[in-house]
């Protein structure tokens, strides 16, 4: 590598660095990741090939014009992926293409390795140095493979699942066995590749792997529920990036180890963010099959007092005259498409000099900032979106919360029932303030198949139905009165 | 083996969690967005294999990795440019 090539990877890491730095602030978020396309596309420019060379320096072949085929056909995909999403599919969308990223480093690796299992050996040649190397290059491509093509069937099953198809956990006994023993196969195959990567049943070997690979990601995925679909995205993506960086090891493209390393040091946190705010170690998320035969009956002891319904007009006189109004959101605003009517109301009470705040749980929805990025798309600016920790001690100060679609993350049962599986997990103390009022269409319980106390409690108002109407009538009556 | 790479790979790992320590959960998904953009960087694995290919199964399977590739960074970045343009300060 020349030095000015080797500047400008130095300056390309930097792009990236500052792109997911520039990431985790909402006043430079935008620019954060104009920012890593330009280091992605300084990148492209300068990228070399395993020998030193420009992988543009070299004559015009069929193979280019596949490139260049490929990358225009992968171009209008991503394009119309990204641009024809709704906003409330938007997790469904990343799990996409961290699925094709993770097929895409999959076969990279593939490619490589078995074009290493063809190299010829010369028997009986003892080069210590250059042996080391191999394995160390050959464990980097089994690495990849390995985890690129679980992460690619893994994220297809997450996606299904985010898409409504089988979201119910799908567990059987012996389950977490069956997939540690498939993933002990997996793991001797790659030790015997390691070291044995040009013998003769290598090409055998590695294909069998490959497939269990894929297998194992959708074992893996499967036994785990929808609600949990954010930290298993969260996890793949952080996988993928792994796998990329392991690429990188394995064709010595500098660039590749850099942007894959801080992706899966980066992504691994977040998973661990993640489940720091549903107060559940990652194995759990993982191995726990959550929401399966003992958390269904859990919940129910401990309920007291009935559900006390009332109507939109009521409502809206409430608000109309509080001082403070809370809103939380959760996934049933996204599926009725509320977040619209809900900015208008917000809007309305606020021409009252209503002060009005949203209350975002880390994991509402289906996402972590999942709500955010909803309600932004409907215009609320983002100062008046607070976060949980910052909200819950102020509310007892506040008049009306209005909970939209939110159940688990307002479900006082975090703090009182014990024997709730969700005990223990931080919430937003709804039912802390004057008036609750819970919009919700039936009382079907969350996500998570848990009974909601909230519901129960005395300063608790049911306001049924479909959330987007009932936010139209109390618009309606709250510009009447 | 080049160290040089083990130690770039290692000193890596901590700049990424570093630079989100801080990242409020309001932003979490168009980060998650946005890191996925980033390792569509394996694009450029797909190119260099494919540049290489010699085989018809090899050229097929680069032009599989070249597409999945593609896809992976523009609509990973473009999603995320998506999402973020609609964060905004009230007027």
């Amino acid at each position: 590598m020349s030095s000015t090539i080797a500047f400008i990877i130095i300056g390309v890491s930097v792009l990236f660095i500052l792109g997911i730095k520039f990431l985790s602030s909402p006043k430079t978020a935008r620019i954060g990741n104009l920012v890593a396309a330009a280091g992605m596309f300084i990148a492209l420019c300068v990228l070399l090939k395993t020998d030193g060379t420009s992988v543009w320096s070299h004559g015009w072949s069929f193979n280019y014009t596949l490139i260049v085929i490929g990358t225009i056909i992968g171009l209008i995909i991503g394009a119309i992926g990204a641009y024809s999403v709704k906003m409330t599919s938007m997790p469904q969308m990343v799990a996409l293409f961290n699925g094709l990223g993770g097929g895409a480093a999959a076969l990279v690796a593939s490619l490589e390795f078995i074009k290493d299992a063809k190299a010829p050996v010369i028997a009986g040649m003892e080069i210590p140095v250059a042996h080391q190397s191999t394995a160390f290059i050959a464990g980097s491509m089994l690495f990849a493979t390995l985890i690129g093509s679980l992460s690619f069937s893994g994220s297809i099953i997450a996606y299904l699942k985010l898409e409504g198809k089988f979201e119910k956990p799908m567990t059987f006994p012996g389950q977490n066995i069956l997939n540690g023993l498939i993933l002990l196969v997996i793991l001797g195959l790659c030790g015997f590749l390691t070291f044995n990567a040009t013998n003769g049943n290598a090409t055998t070997a590695f294909i069998v792997m490959f497939c269990l690979a894929l297998f194992f990601g959708v074992a893996m995925v499967m036994p785990i529920g929808g609600a949990d679909m954010p930290v298993v995205i969260s996890l793949l993506n952080s996988f993928t990036g792994l796998a990329v960086a392991a690429d990188g090891f394995a064709i010595n493209n500098l660039a590749m180890v850099v942007a894959g390393t801080l992706v899966g040091s980066s992504g691994t946190l977040l998973t661990l963010l993640m489940c720091k705010a549903m107060n559940r170690p990652v194995t759990n998320v993982l191995f726990g099959a959550f929401g399966s035969s003992g958390a269904a009956q859990a919940g129910a002891a401990g309920v007291v007092g009935t559900v006390k319904p009332i109507q939109a007009d009521e409502v809206a006189l409430l608000l109309a005259y509080a001082q403070r109004v809370v809103v939380v959101p959760g996934y049933g605003m996204a599926v009725a498409q509320a977040q619209h009517s809900v900015r208008e109301l917000t809007e309305e009470l606020g021409k009252r000099g209503v002060e009005v705040q949203f209350a975002i749980h880390p994991v509402a929805g289906r996402m972590p900032g999942h709500m955010n990025v909803l309600l932004a798309e409907a215009n609320v600016p983002y100062d008046q979106l607070i976060e949980m920790e910052q909200i819950n001690p102020s509310m007892d100060r506040v008049d009306v919360c209005l909970v939209i679609g939110a159940n688990d993350v307002v479900n006082p049962a975090a703090h009182e029932d014990k024997s709730s599986p969700i005990y223990g997990m931080p919430i937003i103390d709804a039912d802390h303030c004057k008036t609750c009022i819970v919009m919700k269409r039936s009382m079907a319980a969350g996500f998570a198949g848990i009974e909601n106390h909230l519901f129960y409690k005395d300063n608790t108002r049911m306001l049924f139905g479909d959330a987007k109407a009932s936010l139209n009538a109390l618009v309606a009556a709250v510009k009447a009165s | 083996m080049d160290t040089n790479v083990l130690f770039i790979f290692i000193l890596a790992i901590f700049v990424g969690i570093e630079v989100i320590s801080k990242v409020p959960s309001m932003l979490h998904t168009p980060l998650m967005s946005g890191t996925n953009a980033i390792h569509g960087i394996i694009l450029f694995g797909g190119i260099l294999v494919l540049a290489d290919a010699s085989t018809p199964l090899a050229q097929a399977l680069g032009f599989v990795a070249v597409i999945f590739g593609s896809a992976n960074v523009f609509g990973g970045f473009m999603v995320t440019d998506r999402m973020l343009q609609m964060f905004k300060k009230k007027k």
